[in-house]
């Protein structure tokens, strides 16, 4: 109540003080031109981002009818539905573990080359492209390797006798969604996780020699607690990344729901799933809860990272 | 020479193993498209690109690819023509509106294809009514999912130009608005606006998920359907576009050290 009386109080004695409010007057006369400019972007992002968004996240809730429901976000609860989000989940924490580790093995091996170098180069280019191939021509690289007719499957066979096959065609499969995924998540492990890797400075290590430490205890004492938020935080990442993917996924298996986009691609597609209708919606909605708190948590512990990055 | 790099020999295995790892899917592709059912080796798969007789099972493809091209080219107007000039408006005019505006363009990053595609079906219900159902509506789309890799290309440029003087020294010496932004600011930021277009047309290139579920016709869908007749075309597809962007991220790489050099 008070605060309402004061900012009336305020208003009422700017307008009433003389020469005020001319010059108010005039220096908004500019800006208002200049707003204008922002509309166009703020109503393509509010059309096809903020609107988009919302409605797959609000569809969950409504019946086709246009009536409320908690029946789709209910399906949430399925063990169908559950089973899906834990394999995807799996196949995310898993590849998103041996992307990490071999990345930043990768990354380790980096330093050693001149950051203007053609190799250097070489290997920046080719992670910002296979950082970026995770989708249908991928999965054809990998059937044409170790797929019924692959080069490496056929050659596995007729000359060790080998059958990769044996248990099943598994690429077609859930486990087939492993090596694919780890095809893109080591380059994008490089380009995250190189920056931080990269601002460990020289001066640090030759501290450490001048204080009579090795080199491991350099990298026990000193680098692996500089880097292990810049790890985690690109770790998360890499879980975002391979839980949002769909197309390798889709062109791998045409059929069957092993993964939640999968599982939406099924609702999207035939009218009703588990006999529930707007079903993409709560899985849509199931989706990005799951990556938006892992997002989260990555631009937190980014920006702790970020401070050794000055 | 970096003191905390590992040893050359610990550098020739880390880079040997992982080089196997992601080398032999691609070399093995190479041989799955060259290596005939009895055994020989032909390049005759990739001379039936320009046979006749193959014209009707390539014609997705080419359909496909014409699309995309067209959208790549749409989606770069909306970067370069919408993106742009509200990023110099935000850093000249309204510098406190600048968090606000990261967070809008970094935020399609946390949001699945998969799970916008869910809301853009209502709204692509509506623009197939209005401006039909061609494919190249889904530039809109496009251009948010490449809105964060081309804002940062962008302000990487940005921030690393004084635009504010730039401005007031054109402004002082009577150059209007549109004059400022063509041919004061546009060059100094060419870099950025070069790495953003670039970029934003390997995406588009690469993208499967929306155009798939809202049934549109591009290069990625259409390998999907050329699969199921012939398997050896897609991978021969594969492998050119994967060149193609490798090239395009090195082009992408010169011109982000172009702007790195300006700066220091």
């Amino acid at each position: 109540m008070t605060t309402i009386t004061q900012e009336r109080a305020d208003a009422v004695a700017s307008a009433l003080s003389p020469g005020s409010a001319p010059r108010a007057r005039v220096r908004r006369s500019t800006p208002s031109w200049a707003w204008l400019g922002l509309v166009p972007f703020a109503a393509y992002v509010v059309l096809f981002l903020a609107v988009p968004t919302i409605l797959s996240i609000g569809s969950g809730f409504f019946a086709k009818d246009g009536s409320f429901t908690w029946t789709n976000v209910a399906a949430l609860g399925d063990p169908l539905v559950l089973n899906t989000f834990a394999n995807s989940a799996g196949v995310s924490l898993l590849t998103a573990f041996v992307g990490a580790l071999v990345g930043a093995l990768v990354c380790y091996a980096m330093l050693g080359l001149n950051p203007e170098g053609v190799v250097r180069r070489t290997v920046d280019a080719a992670a910002g492209v296979l950082a970026q191939f995770g989708g249908v021509m991928l999965a054809f690289v990998f059937i044409a390797t170790i797929g019924i007719q692959g080069v490496v499957k056929v050659f596995l066979q007729e000359s060790f006798g080998i059958d990769i096959f044996a248990n099943g065609t598994w690429l077609y499969e859930l486990p087939g969604l492993i090596l694919p995924y780890i095809y893109f998540q080591v380059p994008l492990m490089v380009i995250t996780f190189m920056p931080a890797l990269a601002a460990l400075k020289p001066q640090w290590s030759e501290a450490n020699l001048a204080l009579g430490g090795t080199r491991s205890s350099f990298w026990l004492r000193i680098g692996i607690p500089v880097l292990s938020p810049s790890f985690l935080a690109s770790l998360l990442l890499l879980f975002a990344n391979a839980f949002s993917s769909y197309a390798t996924a889709a062109a791998l298996a045409s059929q069957g729901s092993q993964i939640v986009p999968l599982q939406i691609r099924a609702a999207l597609t035939s009218e009703t799933v588990l006999g529930r209708e707007n079903l993409a919606g709560a899985l849509a909605l199931g989706m990005i809860v799951v990556v938006g708190i892992v997002m989260a948590l990555y631009s937190l512990i980014q920006r702790r990272a970020a401070r050794w990055q000055a | 020479m970096n003191p905390l790099a590992p040893s050359r020999v610990t550098r020739s295995v880390i880079g040997v193993l992982v080089g196997a790892f992601f080398a032999i899917p691609l070399l093995a592709t190479l041989l799955y498209t060259v290596r005939m059912p009895d055994g020989t080796y032909s390049l005759a798969r990739w001379a039936g690109l320009f046979d006749p007789g193959m014209a009707a099972t390539l014609k997705p493809i080419w359909t496909g690819l014409g699309n995309s091209l067209l959208l790549a080219i749409i989606t770069v107007a909306i970067v370069l023509l919408i993106l742009a000039p509200t990023m110099i408006l935000v850093n000249l005019r309204f510098p406190k509106l600048r968090p606000a505006f990261e967070f809008a363009a970094l935020l399609p990053i946390s949001i699945p294809a998969i799970v916008l595609v869910v809301g853009l079906a209502p709204i692509y219900l509506q623009i197939g009514r209005t401006l039909g159902t061609g494919a190249w509506t889904l530039a809109f789309a496009y251009g948010i999912t490449v809105l964060p890799f081309a804002y940062r290309s962008i302000q990487a440029s940005i921030d690393a130009v004084d635009m504010r003087t730039l401005a007031e020294a054109a402004r002082s010496l009577g150059a209007g608005w549109p004059t400022v932004v063509l041919k004061v600011l546009a060059p100094n930021l060419r870099q950025g606006l070069l790495a953003a277009s670039l970029i934003s047309v390997a995406v588009v290139l690469g993208e499967f998920t929306i155009a798939s579920l809202l049934n549109r016709q591009v290069f990625q869908t259409a390998m999907v359907v050329v699969q199921k007749q012939d398997g050896y075309l897609p991978a021969i597809f594969t492998l050119l576009a994967l060149l193609f962007c490798f090239v395009l991220l090195l082009v992408i790489g010169r011109a982000a050290r172009g702007t790195r050099k300006a700066r220091s």
